[in-house]
């Protein structure tokens, strides 16, 4: 028999379709969700979007689970029973506030840094340190310091942007891409259809990374590094590269400082700085005249390679110069490196060979005239067609500052910065250290801080101290222990707030950060942290703990006051070009989440929340002259704020006449433009200023055009940062500002103008016959962070995560499938499943990031799997170095900027019986759930209501 | 026993390309929620939240490890880090030409539509008896754990024909959302479609031949990634494995007087 029914193949699709922005990861895509009854019944991908031109991830679509998560907080709690113990009741929104700003007044009035105010993954940074700023408060920073300052300040104090938000490969052009230490959740939707156009035209795909998970295990080759050494790797390229004379002289010349003169006379206090001119400007010696001139006179051809010497007889060497003899060293060259890193002379050689041969012989010339800043017309636009792009593999270590610093460097050896084929800036980068702030910590009781909290430090002379020398910041940010620490160090907070070192706090004030679990090293010593009590007072060491959030974390469970969050889809928020921009390369964009729906919770978006507080506190900018409240919630903000005259935190339809673009009057209109055009604002950047954005005139110009700076600034990359030779200078004994005894060596070494390798600092304190293996952790492409297992669909597919474990040692060991390890490191131990893995670095084990979860949290069943055989190596990892004997604490973090180096953890693991009840070790107790446990079927699409 | 159309007139499918799924799921959510809340019963979840979740899903991916015995020359090359290949595989209803879930269903619910050749589940007929899921040797139909009706991809028929959406989106959604575009949906009866070409192009492979099931899904295998094509990849480059730049100078003043004259010649 066959019959076919006759089915409908047109049924209705939506009640109505509304675009807003994604929340599931920080990609920020643009979503159309479907309605049906009111009610959201489908997601998918905005076509006409810039971020992710229709397409959309395992989260994205999943965000239906998320929206209706059985974990959502439903109104503000208060603290019932003892910190970690998840017992609240619910109050109302007034008394909530009301019991916030009676906790955070004193505070203000009395002495504004007592109040530590953190922000985790917070997408709304330029508003959030807007109101602590106001507050007065020197303690803000978001989860940059435990994410990829590294990357992040390695790029802007080098070539002014980084990847991802700062910058893109050219899919379209390149021809040979490396990728480095990326999580697969980070950028992963432009990421994956870039590699799909690559595959599609060809291009050749090497990823380097110790597992071959994800985008790696597509790559056509891949290099399975050994944690911690890409910076060796990346300077043996160097060193292949130089000796070979396969770099780009002409644009080192032109758009780098590979010219200047650096003072080399190691007996002159000026040692490492440049010789500059009266006007301060560099110089460089001409190679035409014999002389030397500043480095941006007209006609000016800088010798990279001679030694200049001045009336004094002292010495003076061009940065080429200088970085030639350094990388020219055997110490440098494949053979030196080659065991350590884990790969052979033979494939550094030749991939040395294939990016000298790609960039140099493969070429792209595009007929596009432009016009450089020194006025040189150009009739082409030559580029070099090798891209990179790296992420927190190679940050998340204590060499990760230099490594990514090395990694640029050999992106402007050869030539492909900003040109076709290479790696282009996103506007509103490029941008040059210059136009960034200095930090500033200058407190007033009653008043706001006297600038922006975070910055870029150019010396001494900006470090975040008090008159004594002791750290301004409870997290120690800009001291000479990490003195270009952009970002914050967030997960030195509740450690140093418990230890009182610098200095005690009155109240932590976070918002999306799990830092009871998965945010925080050593998450139990956090737990304790935060549960510790004064033996005098029976009080909390840390007194004061409000938490905004909007599901039931781990973290949820320390909080004394709760302020529940909305979902993604029930909210206001702006994605600012004052802050973390969605633009591609050849176009400026932001964009705006609106409330899709309505909540049926008594919940309020965070930022509208900070506004009312604000208010109330009597914040300056938050109230009007006469103490009313100056902006009713965050969207009104969104619209209003002004942050220069002109302009705000959006940059589209600004002006009565609505076609400002970038600067303009507030426009009451605005957010129904925004919403009218799918949720955000684009306008492209011209075809003459579409590549070599720092120098090129039509660039810099319509930069101005759109707000981005005020005047045109064209700057020359920095192959050497001065910067960091002015911190040299200081621990050589020179300035006011002196370092500590202990700590001058390590800037001498650590501090190094020019990129350079160490081992990292874990490693050179423990044995490495006792911590043979390194252990690592992988972002899932479907999960974002401890998000995930609340998800009912996306926990169907990363449920479990076992602990990887590389052929070798899986055969040392004897496991067998279904086997349990004792996992050790200097800190800690864990028992744990294990599986097998031949794709892996021999010397590595590793597992999904965040999979384990607290019995109670996530209104999970405790013996869900997450919670019973799912595992943190955050157990395994201390926020401090192991003790040296010399009563300090070290902390386990990027010398130069703070960054939590997560990734340099040592262990040993070794075959033991499954634990009772077949859970992972440690057990946490079980924290009581403030919204129960979810539903134990679901039938979405069709339920009932 | 359910019979098979003799021919149909078109062959919808999809091609996959296992060289650009980097596993990340994003089709088998998309499915999941398009499927859930339209053709037939819902999608459900049982232990949504507890100790053994499971839930239906019409779309999976499995991966798995290929890893090749390296000889001593090639251990040179590589060094001690293996080359095993990872290799991600969604699998989803192959809508088979000789369907043999079609043919072993007692009560005519799975049929093989004539027009479009998608093989589909009347749940109405359905009886939950399970037969089909065993007769299909590549376990692409799920039993409904809450329904207790027989799963399997649609190919998206509520889309690929809907006038309520745009033309652009009469795909299924799968390949719409997939970020890396490794998923392909077209014709494979007509030898000028998209899908066709990719398979000619490409060497398409059928999965499991042997089992005689004529699927009409097609896979792009990985491309090769032997020691021998390291280098070969590289647009242009000739080299092979073992190639090194010819070095310009030795040493450190060897350097800057290759320097020198490089400048010079810039002028």
């Amino acid at each position: 028999m066959n019959h076919q029914p006759k089915i409908e193949t047109s049924p209705p699709v939506a009640d109505e379709i509304r675009q807003t922005t994604c929340y599931m990861c920080a990609c920020r895509c643009g979503i159309n969700v479907h309605l049906r009854g009111g009610e959201v019944s489908y997601i998918e991908g905005n076509r006409d979007h810039p971020v992710n031109r229709g397409v959309l991830c395992a989260k994205g679509s999943a965000g239906i689970m998320q929206h209706k998560s059985p974990a959502r907080l439903r109104a503000p709690l208060l603290r019932t029973g003892p910190r970690g113990s998840g017992q609240f009741r619910e109050i109302s929104w007034d008394e909530a506030l009301d019991l916030a700003v009676e906790w955070l007044a004193p505070i203000r009035e009395k002495n504004p840094e007592k109040l530590a105010f953190f922000t985790g993954r917070d997408q709304s940074q330029s508003f959030t340190g807007w109101w602590a700023q106001q507050f007065g408060t020197p303690n803000y920073a978001a989860h940059g310091g435990f994410c990829s300052v590294n990357m992040a300040a390695a790029g802007i104090y080098t070539m002014g942007g980084a990847f991802w938000e700062f910058g893109q490969p050219d899919w379209e052009r390149t021809k040979m891409f490396m990728i480095f230490g990326v999580a697969e959740d980070h950028d992963s939707n432009p990421i994956k259809m870039g590699l799909g156009r690559l595959k599609e035209r060809g291009a050749k795909v090497v990823g380097v990374n110790p597992v071959r998970s994800g985008y790696n295990a597509i790559a056509d080759e891949w290099v399975g590094i050994t944690p911690g050494t890409d910076g060796l790797f990346i300077l043996a390229l160097v060193h292949e590269l130089l000796k070979a004379g396969k770099v780009d002289l002409d644009y080192l010349s032109r758009y780098t400082n590979a010219g200047y003169l650096v003072q080399s006379d190691p007996e002159s206090p000026d040692f490492g700085l440049f010789l500059r001119n009266d006007d301060d400007e560099p110089l460089v010696l001409d190679r035409r005249s014999g002389t030397v001139k500043a480095w941006n006179e007209a006609g000016v051809q800088p010798e990279l390679g001679k030694t200049w010497t001045d009336a004094q007889g002292q010495a003076h060497k061009p940065v080429f110069m200088l970085l030639a003899e350094r990388y020219l060293d055997p110490a440098y060259g494949p053979e030196a490196v080659a065991e350590r890193t884990g790969v052979t002379t033979v494939t550094i050689r030749r991939l040395a060979a294939e990016l000298a041969h790609t960039a140099f012989e493969e070429e792209i010339v595009i007929d596009q005239p432009w016009t450089d800043f020194r006025g040189q017309r150009h009739e082409t636009m030559i580029g070099r067609p090798v891209a990179f792009h790296a992420m927190r593999g190679i940050s998340a270590h204590s060499n990760g500052f230099q490594t990514c610093r090395a990694l640029h460097l050999l992106q402007i050896l050869l030539g492909s910065v900003e040109v076709p084929g290479g790696f282009r800036f996103k506007p509103p980068y490029p941008k040059p250290v210059e136009a960034h702030p200095t930090p500033h910590v200058g407190v007033t009781p009653g008043a706001p801080l006297n600038g922006p909290h975070l910055g870029f430090v150019r010396g001494p002379e900006h470090l975040a101290m008090k008159d004594d020398g002791s750290p301004a910041r409870i997290d120690k940010a800009f001291t000479w222990e990490n003195p270009m620490s952009a970002h914050g160090l967030m997960h030195m907070v509740v450690s140093n707030a418990h230890a009182g070192d610098p200095y005690k706090v009155d109240a932590l004030f976070m918002y999306m950060a799990n830092m009871a679990w998965n945010s925080s090293m050593n998450t139990r010593g956090v737990m304790d942290m935060l549960t510790d009590t004064d033996l005098e007072t029976g009080e909390y060491v840390i007194p004061k703990l409000i938490y905004a959030d909007s599901y039931s974390s781990e973290m949820v469970a320390f909080a004394d006051l709760v302020l529940p969050d909305t979902t993604y889809l029930e909210r206001h928020d702006c994605i600012s070009l004052l802050d973390r921009p969605i633009c591609e390369a050849d176009a400026v964009a932001d964009s705006i989440r609106w409330p899709v729906v309505e909540p049926d919770r008594d919940v309020r978006g965070f930022q509208t929340v900070l506004v009312q507080l604000g208010a109330r506190l009597g914040l300056p900018g938050f109230v009007t002259d006469a103490g009313e409240p100056a902006f009713e919630d965050y969207a009104d903000y969104m619209v209003n704020h002004q942050r220069r005259p002109g302009v705000g935190p959006l940059a589209g339809w600004r002006g009565e006449d609505e076609s400002g673009a970038g600067r303009g009057a507030p426009n009451p209109g605005q957010l129904d433009r925004y919403i009218a055009n799918g949720g955000f604002w684009m306008e492209h950047v011209p075809e003459e200023a579409l590549y070599f954005k720092p120098w090129n005139q039509a660039y810099q110009d319509w930069a101005v055009e759109k707000a981005f700076f005020d005047k045109p600034q064209p700057y020359v990359f920095s192959i050497y940062v001065e910067t960091m030779a002015r911190f040299q200078q200081a621990a050589r004994g020179h300035g006011e500002r002196q370092p500590p005894e202990h700590l001058r060596a390590r800037i001498l070494e650590t501090l190094d103008p020019l990129p350079c390798w160490w081992e990292p600092l874990e490693e050179q304190a423990v044995s490495h016959s006792d911590f043979p293996l390194h252990a690592i952790t992988q972002r899932p492409a479907a999960m974002y962070h401890s998000w995930g297992s609340q998800n009912a669909w996306l926990r169907q597919i990363h449920g479990h995560n076992p602990l990887y474990v590389p052929t070798a040692v899986w055969k040392a060991q004897g496991f067998a499938e279904g086997d349990w390890a004792l996992v050790t490191s200097p800190h800690g131990a864990i028992t744990v499943p294990v599986a097998r893995m031949d794709a892996l670095n021999p010397q590595t084990v590793w597992t999904w990031n965040a999979i384990g979860k607290r019995k109670g949290a996530w209104a999970l069943d405790p013996d869900a799997p997450e919670a019973k055989k799912g595992f943190l190596l955050n157990h395994l990892i201390h926020e401090l170095l192991p003790p040296k004997g010399d009563g300090l604490r070290w902390s386990n973090s990027d010398p130069v900027t703070g960054q939590a180096a997560w990734y340099d953890l040592r262990v040993r693991i070794e075959k033991t019986g499954p634990p009772a009840d077949a859970a992972s070790l440690p057990e946490t107790e079980t924290q009581a759930s403030p919204v129960g446990q979810g539903p134990a079927t679901i039938r979405f699409g069709h339920e009932e209501g | 026993m359910t019979t098979l159309p003799a021919t149909t007139e078109k062959k919808l499918g999809l091609a996959i390309d296992l060289d650009t799924c980097v596993g990340c799921h994003a089709c088998v959510i998309s499915c999941k929620e398009w499927n859930t809340s339209n053709y037939g019963a819902p999608l459900s979840d049982t232990d949504a939240y507890g100790a053994d979740p499971v839930g239906s899903f019409l779309n999976r991916v499995h991966t798995f490890e290929v890893t090749p015995d390296l000889g001593e020359a090639e251990k040179q090359v590589i060094g001690e880090t293996p080359i095993a290949q990872v290799v991600h595989f969604p699998k989803s209803c192959l809508h088979c030409e000789d369907a043999p879930c079609v043919t072993v269903c007692p009560t005519g619910a799975s049929y093989k539509r004539t027009e479009d050749g998608i093989v589909l589940v009347n749940e109405d007929d359905c009886i939950g008896c399970g037969l089909c899921a065993w007769a299909c040797p590549y376990g692409a139909r799920e039993m409904d754990p809450v329904e207790q009706v027989m799963k399997k991809c649609t190919l998206c028929v509520d889309r690929i024909y809907n006038e309520n959406l745009p033309e652009e989106d009469r795909e299924p959604a799968c390949v719409r959302t997939c970020p890396a575009g490794a998923r392909h949906f077209g014709d494979f009866a007509d030898p000028d479609s998209n899908v066709s070409q990719l398979v000619a192009e490409r060497g398409g492979i059928s999965l499991m031949e042997e089992q005689g099931t004529r699927p009409v899904n097609q896979y792009l295998p990985p491309r090769q990634k032997t020691l021998a094509d390291l280098a070969a990849k590289n647009s242009g480059f000739q080299g092979g494995c073992g190639t090194a730049l010819a070095a310009e100078a030795k040493d450190a003043p060897g350097f800057f007087g290759w320097l020198d004259r490089a400048l010079d010649k810039m002028g």
